[in-house]
């Protein structure tokens, strides 16, 4: 077997790739794939407490890198999915403790035996950003639709293909249809028009994220949510499905209209 | 692209502000040109044109567009005409 590796990035901080990892991660296990999701934001740990699993924690990625447990020992099985895993990131260390070189020899060794390894990697364009993408197949960049967040998303999208780790896929987190519809958000057409890039989801603004985050249970398990079929519909994207529907869109004709005949022309 | 609401009440939206404020942010951020000197740009390239040929210089165009990811600076030169007197 050899898994295909999944980066989570963003430029600005806090529009969503930890809440994504986990729930892009938890997704592809309930599909029934074998997947590690990754947390490389390494001082600032989250992926544990938004996948509920930080009470479980004894070893991390630096002990990994470092020599002071096996690769299986700091791997922590999901309560729920048999088949997921996290890898939580050192909360005491600081980025350096990790390069991009162990990031792939880590990655390498995960592959033989899982379908997708999941980075969360942090915001921004420094050594933790280097690390999380080195070893990516696939670059995934998170925004929000909003004048900073977009802005710092064609930064990393730049960087990406700079990095020959391109055509990175975007998902704009986040969406208020009620705005869009009066004209007060940018609609993911107008994103996706402005850094022209291919699209790989469209997730609602929905308080119930945090409800599930409190919980530490990711909404893409909520088979009732809209958000969480966002989210399932971003992982049957990545496993190769054509087709599979924008749920973000699907009470607003005129935006229905103006997105789908992007899609369709193959952005 | 215009908003629902924009379209009835003919009024530009913040979204409408925003695609528009952003579409001068990237380009600019995805060259090193800052968009305070286009203008010395501009007038640099009409004083070096100017030195072989004879430049409309009021109506010179010079904008950056976007292809794709690409950048482009589209320039529109137009020059004067000579009269040609009779040989
Ligand atoms: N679709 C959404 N609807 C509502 N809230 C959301 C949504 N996505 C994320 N959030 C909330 O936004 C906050 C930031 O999310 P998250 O931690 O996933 O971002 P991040 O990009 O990982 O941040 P950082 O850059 O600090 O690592 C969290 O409180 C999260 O619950
Ligand atoms: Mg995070």
């Amino acid at each position: 077997m050899s898994g295909k590796v999944i980066t989570i990035t963003s430029g600005k901080g806090g529009v969503g790739k930890t809440t994504a990892s986990a729930n892009i991660g938890a997704a592809l296990a309930d599909l029934g794939y074998k997947v590690v999701c990754i947390d490389a934001d390494i001082g600032l740990r989250n992926l544990d407490v938004v996948m509920g699993l930080e009470n479980r924690i004894v070893y991390d990625l630096v002990d990994v890198v470092e020599g002071r447990c096996k690769l299986r020992q700091a791997m922590i099985r999901d309560k729920r999915l048999n088949e997921l895993y996290l890898i939580p990131a050192a909360q005491t260390r600081d980025k350096s403790a990790v390069s991009p070189a162990d990031m792939r020899r880590v990655c390498d060794e995960l592959r033989k035996e899982h379908d997708y390894i999941v980075i969360d990697s942090p915001a921004g364009i420094e050594r933790g950003f280097q690390n999380a993408i080195a070893p990516a197949d696939q670059v995934i960049i998170v925004t929000n639709p909003e004048v900073s967040a977009v802005r710092d998303a064609d930064r990393i999208i730049g960087m990406v293909e700079a990095e020959e780790k391109g055509p990175a896929q975007l998902v704009i987190n986040r969406i208020n249809l009620e705005m869009v519809e009066r004209g007060d958000m940018l609609a993911a057409a107008d994103v996706l028009e402005l850094l022209a890039v291919d699209l790989i989801g469209l997730v609602p603004d929905d308080q119930d994220v945090i409800v599930s985050t409190n919980r530490g249970t990711p909404i893409a398990l909520d088979n009732k949510s809209r958000t969480g079929e966002a989210f399932r519909n971003i992982a049957r994207r990545i496993t190769g499905e054509d087709d599979v529907p924008f749920v973000a869109m699907e009470n607003s004709n005129g935006f229905l209209g103006r997105i789908s005949k992007l899609i369709r022309s193959g952005n | 692209m215009k908003s629902f609401s924009d379209r009835i009440l003919g009024k530009r939206s913040s979204a409408d502000d925003a695609k528009e404020r952003l579409r001068l942010l990237l380009v600019h951020d995805r060259t090193t040109l800052p968009p305070g000197k286009m203008e010395a740009l501009r007038d640099e390239l009409i004083s070096v044109i100017s030195r072989h040929i004879e430049v409309d210089r009021a109506n010179v165009q010079i904008e950056m567009t976007q292809d794709g990811r690409s950048q482009r600076l589209l320039a529109d030169i137009p020059l004067k005409t000579v009269v040609r007197r009779g040989e």
